[in-house]
Protein backbone atom coordinates (compact mmCIF):
# COMPACT_ATOMS: atom_id res chain seq x y z
CA UNK A 1 0.00 0.00 0.00
CA UNK A 2 1.53 3.26 -1.07
CA UNK A 3 1.64 6.29 1.27
CA UNK A 4 -0.82 7.98 -1.10
CA UNK A 5 -3.40 5.21 -0.57
CA UNK A 6 -2.93 5.30 3.20
CA UNK A 7 -3.40 9.09 3.20
CA UNK A 8 -6.50 8.77 1.02
CA UNK A 9 -8.17 6.17 3.22
CA UNK A 10 -7.26 7.96 6.46
CA UNK A 11 -8.54 11.35 5.27
CA UNK A 12 -11.57 9.76 3.64
CA UNK A 13 -12.43 7.97 6.87
CA UNK A 14 -12.09 11.21 8.87
CA UNK A 15 -14.35 13.01 6.37
CA UNK A 16 -17.06 10.35 6.34
CA UNK A 17 -17.06 9.74 10.10
CA UNK A 18 -17.42 13.43 10.88
CA UNK A 19 -20.10 13.74 8.17
CA UNK A 20 -21.95 10.90 9.89
CA UNK A 21 -21.76 12.83 13.18
CA UNK A 22 -23.16 15.91 11.41
CA UNK A 23 -26.01 13.80 10.04
CA UNK A 24 -26.94 11.89 13.20
CA UNK A 25 -25.88 13.72 16.37
CA UNK A 26 -28.69 14.99 18.56
CA UNK A 27 -26.92 18.19 19.57
CA UNK A 28 -26.60 20.86 16.92
CA UNK A 29 -23.46 22.20 18.58
CA UNK A 30 -21.75 18.83 18.16
CA UNK A 31 -22.96 18.71 14.55
CA UNK A 32 -21.47 22.17 13.95
CA UNK A 33 -18.10 21.22 15.36
CA UNK A 34 -18.05 17.90 13.49
CA UNK A 35 -18.63 19.90 10.31
CA UNK A 36 -15.23 21.58 10.85
CA UNK A 37 -13.57 18.16 10.56
CA UNK A 38 -15.56 17.29 7.46
CA UNK A 39 -14.39 20.50 5.79
CA UNK A 40 -10.78 19.87 6.87
CA UNK A 41 -11.02 16.35 5.45
CA UNK A 42 -12.26 17.69 2.11
CA UNK A 43 -9.34 20.16 2.15
CA UNK A 44 -6.99 17.19 2.63
CA UNK A 45 -8.60 15.44 -0.33
CA UNK A 46 -8.03 18.59 -2.43
CA UNK A 47 -4.35 18.35 -1.52
CA UNK A 48 -4.31 14.69 -2.59
CA UNK A 49 -5.81 15.88 -5.91
CA UNK A 50 -2.94 18.40 -6.31
CA UNK A 51 -5.34 21.34 -5.88
CA UNK A 52 -3.34 23.30 -3.32
CA UNK A 53 -5.06 26.64 -3.88
CA UNK A 54 -8.49 25.05 -3.43
CA UNK A 55 -7.37 23.41 -0.19
CA UNK A 56 -6.29 26.80 1.16
CA UNK A 57 -9.60 28.37 0.07
CA UNK A 58 -11.50 25.49 1.67
CA UNK A 59 -9.79 26.03 5.02
CA UNK A 60 -10.12 29.83 4.88
CA UNK A 61 -13.72 30.10 3.69
CA UNK A 62 -15.40 26.95 5.01
CA UNK A 63 -13.54 26.33 8.27
CA UNK A 64 -12.85 29.97 9.03
CA UNK A 65 -16.00 31.55 7.65
CA UNK A 66 -19.05 29.42 7.04
CA UNK A 67 -18.63 27.28 10.16
CA UNK A 68 -18.27 30.37 12.32
CA UNK A 69 -21.38 31.92 10.75
CA UNK A 70 -23.35 28.71 11.38
CA UNK A 71 -22.13 28.40 14.97
CA UNK A 72 -23.07 32.05 15.57
CA UNK A 73 -26.57 31.36 14.27
CA UNK A 74 -26.78 28.30 16.53
CA UNK A 75 -25.85 30.38 19.56
CA UNK A 76 -28.17 33.28 18.69
CA UNK A 77 -31.23 31.04 18.41
CA UNK A 78 -32.99 28.97 21.02
CA UNK A 79 -31.99 25.40 21.67
CA UNK A 80 -28.45 25.92 22.86
CA UNK A 81 -29.70 25.72 26.45
CA UNK A 82 -30.91 22.17 25.82
CA UNK A 83 -28.10 20.40 24.00
CA UNK A 84 -29.78 17.02 24.26
CA UNK A 85 -32.64 17.90 21.94
CA UNK A 86 -31.48 20.94 19.99
CA UNK A 87 -31.31 19.05 16.70
CA UNK A 88 -34.30 16.70 16.57
CA UNK A 89 -34.64 14.12 13.82
CA UNK A 90 -37.86 13.33 12.00
CA UNK A 91 -38.89 10.89 9.27
CA UNK A 92 -35.78 8.82 9.96
CA UNK A 93 -36.76 5.64 8.01
CA UNK A 94 -38.08 7.53 5.00
CA UNK A 95 -35.00 9.78 4.90
CA UNK A 96 -32.63 6.83 5.20
CA UNK A 97 -34.48 4.99 2.45
CA UNK A 98 -34.42 7.97 0.07
CA UNK A 99 -30.72 8.62 0.76
CA UNK A 100 -29.81 4.95 0.26
CA UNK A 101 -31.75 4.95 -3.01
CA UNK A 102 -29.84 7.99 -4.29
CA UNK A 103 -26.55 6.42 -3.16
CA UNK A 104 -27.32 3.18 -5.01
CA UNK A 105 -28.18 5.16 -8.15
CA UNK A 106 -24.93 7.14 -7.92
CA UNK A 107 -22.84 3.99 -7.38
CA UNK A 108 -24.42 2.28 -10.40
CA UNK A 109 -23.67 5.39 -12.47
CA UNK A 110 -20.08 5.64 -11.21
CA UNK A 111 -19.22 2.01 -11.95
CA UNK A 112 -21.06 1.70 -15.26
CA UNK A 113 -19.89 4.86 -16.97
CA UNK A 114 -16.91 4.73 -19.28
CA UNK A 115 -15.04 7.83 -18.06
CA UNK A 116 -12.68 9.41 -20.65
CA UNK A 117 -9.65 9.03 -18.37
CA UNK A 118 -6.25 10.56 -18.94
CA UNK A 119 -3.03 10.13 -17.03
CA UNK A 120 -2.92 12.75 -14.24
CA UNK A 121 -0.34 15.43 -14.88
CA UNK A 122 2.36 15.02 -12.26
CA UNK A 123 3.50 18.23 -10.59
CA UNK A 124 7.01 18.89 -9.40
CA UNK A 125 7.44 19.49 -5.64
CA UNK A 126 6.62 23.11 -4.85
CA UNK A 127 4.70 23.56 -8.08
CA UNK A 128 0.99 24.26 -7.73
CA UNK A 129 -2.06 25.02 -9.80
CA UNK A 130 -2.42 28.61 -8.60
CA UNK A 131 -0.77 30.24 -11.61
CA UNK A 132 -2.76 28.37 -14.22
CA UNK A 133 -5.93 28.85 -12.17
CA UNK A 134 -5.39 32.60 -12.00
CA UNK A 135 -4.96 32.83 -15.78
CA UNK A 136 -8.18 30.84 -16.30
CA UNK A 137 -10.13 33.04 -13.84
CA UNK A 138 -8.98 36.29 -15.46
CA UNK A 139 -9.13 34.91 -19.00
CA UNK A 140 -11.62 32.30 -20.06
CA UNK A 141 -13.84 32.65 -16.97
CA UNK A 142 -13.61 36.44 -16.59
CA UNK A 143 -17.35 37.10 -16.97
CA UNK A 144 -18.47 34.50 -14.35
CA UNK A 145 -15.74 35.83 -12.07
CA UNK A 146 -17.12 39.39 -12.27
CA UNK A 147 -20.72 38.22 -11.94
CA UNK A 148 -19.82 36.25 -8.82
CA UNK A 149 -18.21 39.32 -7.25
CA UNK A 150 -21.40 41.33 -7.86
CA UNK A 151 -23.43 38.43 -6.44
CA UNK A 152 -21.29 38.39 -3.27
CA UNK A 153 -21.87 42.13 -2.82
CA UNK A 154 -25.62 41.67 -3.28
CA UNK A 155 -25.66 38.74 -0.82
CA UNK A 156 -23.78 40.78 1.79
CA UNK A 157 -26.14 43.77 1.50
CA UNK A 158 -29.16 41.45 1.48
CA UNK A 159 -27.98 39.61 4.58
CA UNK A 160 -27.49 42.85 6.49
CA UNK A 161 -30.91 44.20 5.47
CA UNK A 162 -32.77 40.95 6.24
CA UNK A 163 -31.14 40.58 9.65
CA UNK A 164 -31.87 44.23 10.58
CA UNK A 165 -35.50 44.43 9.46
CA UNK A 166 -37.00 43.68 12.88
CA UNK A 167 -35.01 46.42 14.58
CA UNK A 168 -36.26 49.01 12.08
CA UNK A 169 -39.88 47.92 12.48
CA UNK A 170 -39.86 48.18 16.26
CA UNK A 171 -39.24 51.89 16.34
CA UNK A 172 -42.48 52.74 14.52
CA UNK A 173 -40.67 53.28 11.22
CA UNK A 174 -37.77 55.17 12.73
CA UNK A 175 -34.39 53.49 12.85
CA UNK A 176 -33.08 53.29 16.35
CA UNK B 1 -3.76 2.73 -6.92
CA UNK B 2 -6.22 5.46 -6.01
CA UNK B 3 -8.11 6.57 -9.08
CA UNK B 4 -11.14 8.57 -10.13
CA UNK B 5 -13.58 5.92 -8.87
CA UNK B 6 -12.30 6.12 -5.30
CA UNK B 7 -12.91 9.86 -5.16
CA UNK B 8 -16.32 9.53 -6.83
CA UNK B 9 -17.47 6.88 -4.34
CA UNK B 10 -16.21 8.94 -1.39
CA UNK B 11 -18.01 12.01 -2.64
CA UNK B 12 -21.19 10.00 -3.31
CA UNK B 13 -21.11 8.85 0.34
CA UNK B 14 -20.58 12.44 1.49
CA UNK B 15 -23.52 13.52 -0.68
CA UNK B 16 -25.67 10.79 0.87
CA UNK B 17 -24.89 11.98 4.41
CA UNK B 18 -25.76 15.52 3.34
CA UNK B 19 -29.03 14.40 1.75
CA UNK B 20 -29.95 12.43 4.86
CA UNK B 21 -29.23 15.50 6.99
CA UNK B 22 -31.44 17.70 4.79
CA UNK B 23 -34.30 15.21 4.83
CA UNK B 24 -34.27 14.27 8.51
CA UNK B 25 -33.49 17.49 10.41
CA UNK B 26 -36.18 19.68 11.93
CA UNK B 27 -33.82 22.48 12.95
CA UNK B 28 -33.39 24.87 9.99
CA UNK B 29 -29.70 25.32 10.80
CA UNK B 30 -29.27 21.53 10.73
CA UNK B 31 -30.81 21.50 7.25
CA UNK B 32 -28.30 24.15 6.16
CA UNK B 33 -25.43 22.00 7.44
CA UNK B 34 -26.71 19.24 5.15
CA UNK B 35 -26.71 21.67 2.21
CA UNK B 36 -23.07 22.51 2.95
CA UNK B 37 -22.15 18.81 2.93
CA UNK B 38 -23.87 18.35 -0.45
CA UNK B 39 -22.06 21.38 -1.91
CA UNK B 40 -18.74 20.00 -0.64
CA UNK B 41 -19.41 16.64 -2.28
CA UNK B 42 -20.18 18.40 -5.58
CA UNK B 43 -17.04 20.52 -5.44
CA UNK B 44 -14.93 17.45 -4.65
CA UNK B 45 -16.37 15.72 -7.71
CA UNK B 46 -15.46 18.69 -9.92
CA UNK B 47 -11.85 18.67 -8.72
CA UNK B 48 -11.55 14.88 -9.12
CA UNK B 49 -12.86 15.10 -12.70
CA UNK B 50 -10.51 17.99 -13.39
CA UNK B 51 -7.56 15.83 -12.37
CA UNK B 52 -8.42 12.46 -13.88
CA UNK B 53 -10.58 13.30 -16.93
CA UNK B 54 -9.90 15.38 -20.02
CA UNK B 55 -10.72 19.05 -19.54
CA UNK B 56 -7.85 20.71 -17.71
CA UNK B 57 -8.34 22.97 -14.73
CA UNK B 58 -11.95 23.97 -15.44
CA UNK B 59 -13.07 21.67 -12.62
CA UNK B 60 -11.02 23.62 -10.09
CA UNK B 61 -12.51 26.89 -11.37
CA UNK B 62 -16.03 25.54 -10.89
CA UNK B 63 -15.08 24.44 -7.37
CA UNK B 64 -14.03 27.99 -6.57
CA UNK B 65 -17.41 29.24 -7.77
CA UNK B 66 -19.15 26.60 -5.64
CA UNK B 67 -17.21 27.69 -2.54
CA UNK B 68 -18.04 31.36 -3.19
CA UNK B 69 -21.74 30.60 -3.74
CA UNK B 70 -21.78 28.48 -0.56
CA UNK B 71 -20.38 31.42 1.39
CA UNK B 72 -23.03 33.78 -0.02
CA UNK B 73 -25.75 31.20 0.64
CA UNK B 74 -24.63 30.69 4.24
CA UNK B 75 -24.62 34.44 4.94
CA UNK B 76 -28.10 35.02 3.49
CA UNK B 77 -29.53 31.84 5.04
CA UNK B 78 -28.27 32.75 8.49
CA UNK B 79 -29.75 36.25 8.16
CA UNK B 80 -33.10 34.68 7.21
CA UNK B 81 -32.90 32.22 10.12
CA UNK B 82 -32.19 35.04 12.57
CA UNK B 83 -35.03 37.18 11.14
CA UNK B 84 -37.45 34.24 11.45
CA UNK B 85 -36.28 33.58 15.00
CA UNK B 86 -36.87 37.22 15.95
CA UNK B 87 -40.43 36.99 14.64
CA UNK B 88 -41.73 33.61 15.77
CA UNK B 89 -39.11 32.45 18.33
CA UNK B 90 -38.73 29.13 16.54
CA UNK B 91 -36.60 27.75 13.74
CA UNK B 92 -38.06 24.25 13.45
CA UNK B 93 -38.51 23.77 9.71
CA UNK B 94 -41.96 22.15 10.00
CA UNK B 95 -43.33 25.09 12.06
CA UNK B 96 -42.60 27.62 9.32
CA UNK B 97 -45.95 27.26 7.56
CA UNK B 98 -47.20 30.86 7.57
CA UNK B 99 -47.26 30.92 3.75
CA UNK B 100 -49.02 27.58 3.46
CA UNK B 101 -52.47 29.15 3.23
Amino acid sequence: MSPYSIAFYAIGLLTLLSAAVVATNRSIVYSGFAMIFTFLGVAGLYILLSADFLAAMQVLIYVGGITVVILFAVMLTRGIEDPKSSNPVMNRPASALASAGVLAMLLVLIFNTDWPLRAPKSLAPGEGISGELGELLLGRYLLPFEVVSVLLLAALIGAVIIARRETLGDGGGEPR
Amino acid sequence: MIGLTHFLVLSALLFTFGLYTILSRRNAIGVLMGVELVLNAGALNFVAFGRFVEGGLSGAVFSIFIIVLAAAEAAVAMAIVLAIYQNIRNIQADKLDALQG
